[in-house]
């Protein structure tokens, strides 16, 4: 039963995936973390982060963790867990590979009709809602800690969130660069 | 020419285990192999491709790896190249998830991804604000991104309704009012 969520969960999202792999980030968070409670917001930070220190698309990275995740949290065994994790993967890149081969075969000459670019001007926009949308979905108490709990945690959160803005918006400082700095400051300032 | 399925999943596993940072840190590595070396295609289909490749949801290595395979050598061409670009992030990461479980709560990892997580949310933060200018989003249209974003931070609403009717807008201003301006 588990599986076949999983399989409807991300092969909806590679359906509507649209603006790649940051625009995918909201549609993965609305499913994993609020629909499904497969993970938890610090959870799914941590596979962004992750994805963003391993090879490949984003997307990919998260199907991968979240379907071995979420049949581990459901208490069942490693290759039960494994078979998860391929599940959600292939659901992930199944409307793709249906998508790009229907485009390949009798679309290609239609993506430059008025009509694609059409619906296409209104997506973009939106996609960049998305984007805005899943960061800030991501500034909980859980990721960055609030003033009444933990001020001294909160305060550090706050320096290291503008640091990498300005970091790597206005220095250009590699994101991966940038990841590492933060999780230096993590263990120097939060241990 | 040699085995192109055994070629196509080489270069792709290739392109998936190398590149850092996702869809377009790809693009030029993917050239360079399927332009370049290969010869599989011209430099200005690839150019098609990238544009098309863009416009269709999923990841853009994934979408570009399954037209090439497809274009060369329909179905099972297909099947090489895409199981090439997927399964160096899918065995990569499935190491993590084995082990990062028993990791996680350790005080040393927990506090290091406490100072990494403020830092993911700068890095999703940070290329809204180019996003936005290379969607041509002026005075007029920047209440699509902005009601967008609202919509699902503040009601929750599922991106995927957000999608659906901003596409719908954009056909119907395309058709309605576009034509009397």
């Amino acid at each position: 039963m588990i599986y076949l969520q999983l399989f409807l969960t991300f092969f909806q999202i590679g359906l509507f995936g649209f603006g790649g792999g940051y625009g995918m980030l909201s549609l993965i968070q609305n499913q994993t973390v609020y629909n499904h409670a497969w993970l938890t917001a610090p959870e799914f930070t941590n596979i962004v982060a992750i994805s963003q220190m391993t090879p490949g698309p984003i997307s990919i990275n998260a199907a991968t963790y979240c379907g071995y995740t979420a049949i581990h949290k459901a208490g069942m065994g490693e290759w039960a867990s494994i078979l998860g994790s391929a599940t959600a993967t292939c659901a992930l890149v199944l409307p793709s590979f249906i998508l790009m081969i229907l485009i390949c075969r009798v679309f290609m000459k239609y993506m430059n009709t008025p009509t694609v670019q059409n619906i296409m001007s209104g997506l973009r926009p939106a996609v960049v809602g998305l984007i805005a949308a899943a960061a800030l979905l991501l500034m909980t108490p859980e990721n960055f800690s609030s003033p009444a709990i933990n001020p001294w945690n909160f305060w550090v959160s706050i320096a290291i969130f503008v640091a990498t803005f300005v970091g790597t918006k206005f220095v250009k400082i590699n994101p991966m660069k940038m990841i590492s700095w933060a999780a230096f400051a993590g263990l120097m300032l939060l241990y | 020419m040699q085995n192109f399925y055994l070629a196509a999943f080489r270069v792709f596993f290739k392109i998936g285990i190398f590149t850092l940072g996702g869809g377009y840190a790809m693009i030029p590595q993917i050239e360079a192999e399927v332009v370049n070396r290969h010869k599989w295609m011209t430099r200005e289909e690839f150019l098609d491709l990238i544009a098309v490749a863009q416009s269709c949801p999923g990841a853009l290595a994934v979408n570009m790896s399954v037209f090439i395979g497809y274009r060369m050598r329909k179905l099972a061409g297909a099947i090489c190249a895409t199981l090439g670009v997927t399964l160096p992030s899918f065995l990569i990461i499935l190491l993590i998830a084995m082990f990062f479980h028993q990791f996680q709560d350790n005080a040393v990892v927990a506090s290091a991804f406490n100072g990494i997580r403020p830092a993911v949310v700068a890095l999703i933060a940070a290329p809204v604000f180019t996003l936005a200018k290379s969607a041509r989003i002026a005075l007029t249209n920047c209440w699509i991104p902005v009601g967008s974003a609202l919509l699902i931070w503040l009601l929750g609403v599922n991106p995927i309704y957000v999608l659906v009717v901003a596409g719908m807008c954009g056909y119907l201003y395309g058709i309605l009012i576009k034509p009397t301006e």
